[in-house]
């Protein structure tokens, strides 16, 4: 792997474990309303400023993360496992199923994707559940189409052949011998839209879709320090290069990932 | 030719249906009573119904449907619950501002990208290449509502260059327009950059600088131009994203268009006005795809439409 793409592992480890730690390492807690230091701008005390309730946008900052990385990692999981199983399926058995399900993915894909995610995050009540939901609901469809074309070739494999001589049925088939097949690729494709993903879990936040308040996220933190841009600008920056860093780690590993394994960028 | 343009658009009808079942579904599955939003909590119950009946809530979900279907043959989306305007009127007002955000912001994002990723290529490895490539990855990374507030609070507040919101003429249309192509730029420079040095490996190079064309020539009429078809994929792929990307910049600098009609139908469950937009949005996506393929055969005269999708 290039140098960048280590470099972007390391960013994201140190993040996902600042996340992890958050609970134990924060001084105080990110809802903890202080009126003496209203909208303070950054300083010693407070290292990003604090906001328009006085609650400490550094501390803040770092809890939203937890829950940003979180949501958009769990969606990632999701829409990588459901995309899997879909794309599994359609390759290996062809005809009417895949038929069917390519017309899902098709029609999935047909949507701009942020109004899809819009649209099924409404139908929940607003809250970091419902946005894994509508993010792994819209993301599936890329990974189904990706591995669905892999497994096609993979399954002309001799290896298929030998396996199916030795008596195995169509479920080993699949589940032990052509998803491991399929896994690097997977996990590529994991690196390539989990950047996006972050992107779209804080504009579902940002629209007030996502992490309810006092539950910090980042593009809910943004949303909120929109209203105070001119008298608190602190607000808005710190959520978003932290927004910024963690798409960007990702997407580098991501390109770093699809380099190594031969696939051509951006996908 | 037109033989396929109208087996695509006829295959249109099959997909709009899908998503009206779709979007429609999704609205009556909602928790929530529109009637309620809009009457607030004190209404008496016969208020209720009476709008129930003029809204046809009322009626049964088939019902509902089938009449939705009957009015969109009629190029009719139904009324807003809030403003009773018909939807179709506000859509057309509207469309033509987010279209005229989308277009400026391809407008700009179109030649820039293609110029940074062709330079990128073009100086391999060298350290603009790094510069450009950088700047490539950090833009897809920054998410365009941040990078709008704060283009508006540099450019509208500290320097009081531009108005921070509101529609109207290329003053106001500039900061939403510049915000929207960020991320395209970005997209653009990056499969630019791929795809010409893909070009750039390629022997037929060779041949054509042993016959004595110049390099601007031949960067111009037999890079670029060979380069070309993945680079108008992915601009008209991308369309998905400046509509994506009108929902948020609409909003922040409060841009009269669809997308921020979508936002605001979807805040107040107003549901016609969501189901119209949705549908106008995907259709127009679905329309620009079909542009994208026809112009295939422009740029590549071995792509042959009929005999792939046979």
């Amino acid at each position: 792997m290039p140098k960048r793409g280590k470099a972007a592992l390391i960013v994201i480890a140190a993040l996902c474990l600042l996340a992890v730690l958050a609970p134990m390492i924060l001084p105080y807690a990110p809802d903890r309303i202080d009126l003496d230091s209203l909208k303070n701008a950054p300083g010693l005390k407070h290292p990003f400023g604090t906001d328009q309730k006085g609650r400490d946008v550094m501390v803040r900052v770092l809890a939203g993360g937890r829950i940003s990385l979180g949501v958009a990692l769990v969606s990632a999981v999701i829409a990588m496992g459901a995309g899997l199983l879909v794309g599994l399926l359609s390759g290996y058995y062809g005809g009417r199923l895949d038929t069917a399900l390519m017309a899902a993915v098709d029609l999935v894909l047909s949507f701009p994707s942020l109004l899809l995610a819009i649209g099924i995050s409404i139908l929940l009540p607003p809250g970091i559940y419902t946005v894994m939901i509508a993010i792994a609901s819209v993301g599936w469809a890329s990974f189904a189409r990706l591995i669905r074309g892999y497994v096609l070739s993979l399954k002309e494999s001799p290896f298929v052949d030998a396996a199916r001589a030795v008596g195995c049925g169509n479920a080993r088939i699949i589940f032990r011998h052509l998803m491991p097949q399929c896994l690097p690729l997977s996990l590529v494709m994991l690196g390539l839209k989990t950047g996006g993903y972050i992107i779209t879990e804080a504009s579902l936040s940002f629209l007030g879709l996502g992490a309810q308040p006092p539950v910090a996220s980042w593009g809910s933190m943004i949303s909120a320090g929109r209203s105070y841009i001119l008298s608190a600008p602190w607000m808005v920056l710190a959520p978003g290069i932290a927004i910024a860093v963690a798409a960007l780690s990702f997407n580098i590993l991501g390109d770093a990932l699809s380099e190594r394994y031969g696939m051509k960028g951006g996908l | 030719m037109a033989l396929y343009i109208l087996k695509r658009l006829f295959l249109l009808i099959p997909l709009l249906l899908g998503i009206t079942l779709i979007t429609f579904t999704l609205t009556k599955a909602l928790p929530g009573d529109p009637v309620q939003g809009m009457v607030g909590e004190r209404a008496s119950p016969e208020v209720i119904e009476a709008i129930r009946k003029q809204i046809g809530s009322d009626k049964s979900a088939i019902e509902q449907y089938a009449g939705y279907l009957g009015l969109l043959m009629k190029g009719e989306f139904g009324r807003s619950y809030y403003t009773g305007r018909k939807v179709s009127d506000d859509l057309a007002s509207k469309f033509p501002n987010t279209m005229r955000l989308a277009f400026a912001a391809m407008l700009i994002a179109v030649p820039v990208g293609i110029s940074l990723g062709f330079l990128s290529a073009w100086k391999r490895g060298t350290y603009l290449d790094g510069l450009i490539s950088s700047a490539s990855v950090i833009g897809i990374s920054i998410p365009v509502f941040w990078s709008g507030l704060m283009l508006m609070l540099v450019v509208s507040f500290y320097l009081r260059l531009l108005p921070p919101s509101g529609t109207g003429g290329l003053r106001f249309l500039l900061l939403p327009a510049i915000t929207l192509s960020l991320p395209a730029i970005a997209t653009i420079a990056r499969v630019t950059r791929t795809a010409v040095m893909d070009i750039l490996d390629m022997p037929f190079l060779q041949t054509v600088r042993a016959k004595g064309v110049t390099t601007k020539r031949l960067a111009l009429v037999h890079v670029m131009r060979n380069a070309l078809i993945p680079i108008v994929t992915v601009i008209g792929l991308d369309f998905g994203s400046y509509l994506n990307g009108a929902v948020l910049t609409e909003t922040i600098f409060g841009w009269d268009g669809i997308g921020r009609m979508a936002m605001e139908g979807i805040i107040k469950r107003d549901y016609p006005v969501v189901m119209g937009t949705i549908l106008i949005g995907t259709a127009v996506f679905v329309l620009v795809n079909l542009i994208v393929d026809v112009s295939y055969k422009y740029l590549d005269p071995r792509v042959r439409l009929y005999a792939e999708k046979g």
